[in-house]
């Protein structure tokens, strides 16, 4: 049957308080991208442009760029490790983690953390691993997971939030203000904080020519988890890297506009590795997990371009399928248009039951306008489509396009059914048994057919 | 994507008349033949046109849709500049063609992409035609929908300039205009709820600023939206950019 596509199924079942959530707040992340890009940006495009050039150029000499990085590192005596997949990437870092000792550790936000499992993995482990970006640790707390790159909690509002606090004993009472649910949030993650022995985050950049890596942030979280614990482990995907540092001034004016409608993210740390003879404080432990766990199948795909990703989440907000279905309906990651194409690209020896979600656009290109590094999106979301059809991949939703391709080129008979079409006008089509069309005239009125009459106007008027 | 980079040197053009004019919208396709026409261009329609090809393409069955493409390179194969009063088909001649042919181009797709205007932006930027002089026998105020593909194209700023010119006529803004309308052809089909729920965002959108009609550069979308208007009770008048032109300057 037509009509059943997962992601469609998914956003029936979501409540209209969470719809709201998400759309309101994807919203307002639109408009205030646009507000503060154009406000310091005449033509936005040109920067985009140039952000994706230099990513590209970066991509298509991966190869040189990861080996000129991990020199770099390990002369700052950085500690460099290669992960070909997720569960290399795990075992990598659990290894660290017992040689050091470690029980318990922060971790700031990193969606390659995430797209690995790696919370459960530590904890499976025996290692307390404490989410310290309060929309993760809120998302800990309840055993959710993130809908949207840089906003995690965009589908829950403060009253749930709340009731969570209330539950886990993190507040006394109820309270939903926003304020206040900060600050109890961060009287609890400041004792934990202390009581770490590691800190693990992800890297928005490294760059190739001197091994400095970008963090940013807006709670100032992962740099208060490095302060006291003696080792820092970040888990970099191979596709953060970018040749040379001075192009962080094009990703960097982006980037904070693109995500969060900030000239700057309130934090942007710079870790030049492990702690120096005369820094006072920081870990004296630095390593650096490089992951590919499918980048490089990416990078060898038609759809390359999306591994410029930066991870602004500019396209989910602007999305109008996510903001109706929200992140969780893409049953990953990353939801929205960029999950749509990374996820079965990442994931391809799933591809089959992951096929559905780049059918899940309109493909009205509004993520490819707003996208920092110029993806073009609706593109790959197409030649994703065309690789479903051409794999025969079954779809519950596929409308068998052959018999009207046998029509559009049949001129003859094409004029033959659009003058046959105005019978529809006489006929009462609601009750045609056909379930799709059903469901499309339950909601629309269709027009009245006049199948032919242009044709008919022009050959008699050319006549007279 | 933008509009064709050589002006056109003369005065005949092709017309895609669109599938949707084809089979509802005769008049969108006849009001195209006589603002062309008014303006000094011989419009031929040649008989054995079908459809661009776009159902098929997106819904990612490029085998079938390069066979239509073919077909309609075939059809308006020559020099002539080919007019359409649709941005989506437009869209598919100049962008979606080009890419179902990527790895094996296709000279004849090729030029069809080069010569493909979207009729309003023919107007504005092939024609250079900057101000319509028509007229509304009352204050009219337009809802423009600039319809998505269009983005990235020249058509929306091509709209909004020659309607505003025209006597009596405001274009007025609504909120979250960026937004798609929901239709995206066989998307409307497979996800028929978000696709119901996004059309109904953005007629509250427009119908909140109270316009007298909602106008387009698709058939398409406007197909869609009134259709759930209808539905809902609050039906609202539409009418293809290239309509309003020959009305106000016929009135
Ligand atoms: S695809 Fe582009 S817009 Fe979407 S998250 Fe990545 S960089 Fe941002």
């Amino acid at each position: 049957m037509i009509g059943n596509q997962l992601i469609d199924l998914y956003a029936r079942t979501i409540s209209d308080e969470k719809q709201h959530s998400v759309s309101d707040g994807a919203a307002a992340g639109t408009e205030k991208r646009y507000q503060v890009l154009h406000k310091d940006y005449q033509n936005p495009d040109v920067l985009r442009k140039l952000a994706a050039s230099i990513k590209d150029h970066t991509l298509h000499h991966l190869g040189d760029y990861l080996a000129k990085a991990e020199k770099a590192l390990v002369s700052r005596g950085v500690k460099v490790h290669f992960a070909s997949t997720g569960d290399d990437a795990k075992q990598t870092i659990l290894s660290i983690l017992q040689g050091h000792g470690v029980t318990s550790l922060t971790k700031s936000k990193s969606m390659a953390a995430e797209e690995i499992h790696l919370n459960p993995f530590l904890i499976e482990n025996g290692i307390e691993c404490l989410e310290s970006d309060l929309g993760e640790f809120i998302i800990q707390l309840d055993d959710d997971i993130p809908s949207h790159i840089v906003k995690p909690i965009i589908h829950k509002n403060r009253r749930e939030i709340a009731k969570t606090f209330q539950r886990e004993g993190i507040a006394a009472d109820y309270n939903d203000d926003p304020e206040t649910i900060t600050r109890r949030a961060r009287a609890y993650l400041r004792e934990k904080y202390f009581k770490a022995q590691a800190g693990i985050t992800g890297a928005n950049f490294v760059c190739a020519d001197t091994g400095r890596m970008l963090l940013a942030t807006n709670e100032g979280n992962s740099r208060f988890g490095m302060a006291p614990v003696p080792l820092h482990i970040a888990l970099v995907g191979i596709e953060k890297i970018i040749p040379r540092e001075k192009d962080l001034s094009v990703f960097l004016n982006l980037l904070g506009r693109s995500a969060t409608g900030q000239q700057l993210t309130v934090y942007t740390e710079f870790i030049n590795g492990p702690r120096s003879a005369n820094q006072p404080d920081g870990p004296e432990h630095m390593h650096v997990v490089f992951m590919d766990n499918g980048r490089t199948d990416v990078l060898a795909s038609n759809c390359r371009e999306i591994l410029r990703c930066i991870r602004c989440g500019a396209c989910q907000n602007v999305c109008p399928v996510y903001r109706q279905a929200s992140g969780h309906a893409y049953r990953s990651t990353y939801g929205g248009p960029v999950g749509a194409v990374l996820t079965p690209l990442l994931f391809g020896d799933r591809f089959p039951e992951l096929a559905d979600l780049p059918k899940a656009s309109s493909l009205c290109g509004a993520c490819n306008e707003v996208c920092p590094v110029d993806i073009p999106i609706p593109d790959l979301l197409l030649r994703l489509r065309d690789k479903a059809h051409r794999e025969h991949v079954h779809s519950p939703a596929a409308i068998p396009m052959s018999p009207f391709a046998i029509l559009a080129t049949s001129p003859s008979l094409w004029r033959t059914a659009m003058t046959m079409s105005k019978a529809m006008n006489h006929l009462p089509i609601q009750v045609a048994p056909i379930k799709p069309l059903q469901d499309w005239l339950g909601q629309r009125t269709l027009p009245e057919s006049h199948g032919g009459d242009f044709r008919k106007w022009y050959k008699t008027r050319k006549k007279g | 994507m933008t509009h064709p980079t050589a002006r056109p040197l003369g005065k005949r053009v092709l017309l895609m008349g669109t599938c949707l004019c084809d089979a509802f919208y005769d008049d969108v396709a006849r009001a195209t033949v006589e603002v062309l026409e008014h303006l000094g261009y011989s419009v031929d329609y040649p008989e054995d046109q079908t459809c661009c090809g776009q159902p098929a393409f997106n819904s990612g069955e490029w085998s079938a849709s390069r066979k239509v493409a073919k077909h309609a390179a075939e059809v308006f194969a020559g020099d002539l500049p080919v007019i359409v009063p649709s941005g989506s088909c437009a869209a598919m001649n100049r962008h979606g063609n080009l890419l179902q042919h990527e790895e094996n181009p296709d000279p004849a797709i090729t030029s069809l992409a080069n010569r493909t205007w979207e009729v309003i932006d023919f107007i504005f930027n092939g024609i250079g035609i900057k101000s319509w002089p028509g007229r509304f026998e009352k204050p009219t105020r337009i809802a423009f929908h600039r319809s998505c593909h269009s983005r990235g194209t020249h058509t929306g700023e091509a709209v909004r300039t020659l309607l505003a010119s025209i006597e009596n006529a405001e274009v007025i803004p609504f909120g979250q205009q960026e937004q798609c309308c929901g239709f995206g052809g066989t998307f409307s089909v497979t996800f028929p709820h978000i696709s119901g729920q996004m059309g109904t965002l953005k007629l509250d959108h427009i119908l909140d600023t109270n316009p007298d009609m909602l106008c387009g550069i698709d058939m398409s979308c406007l197909m869609h939206l009134s259709g759930l208007a209808i539905n809902q009770g609050r039906p609202i008048p539409h009418k293809h950019t290239i309509q309003i032109l020959r009305d106000t300057l016929l009135s």
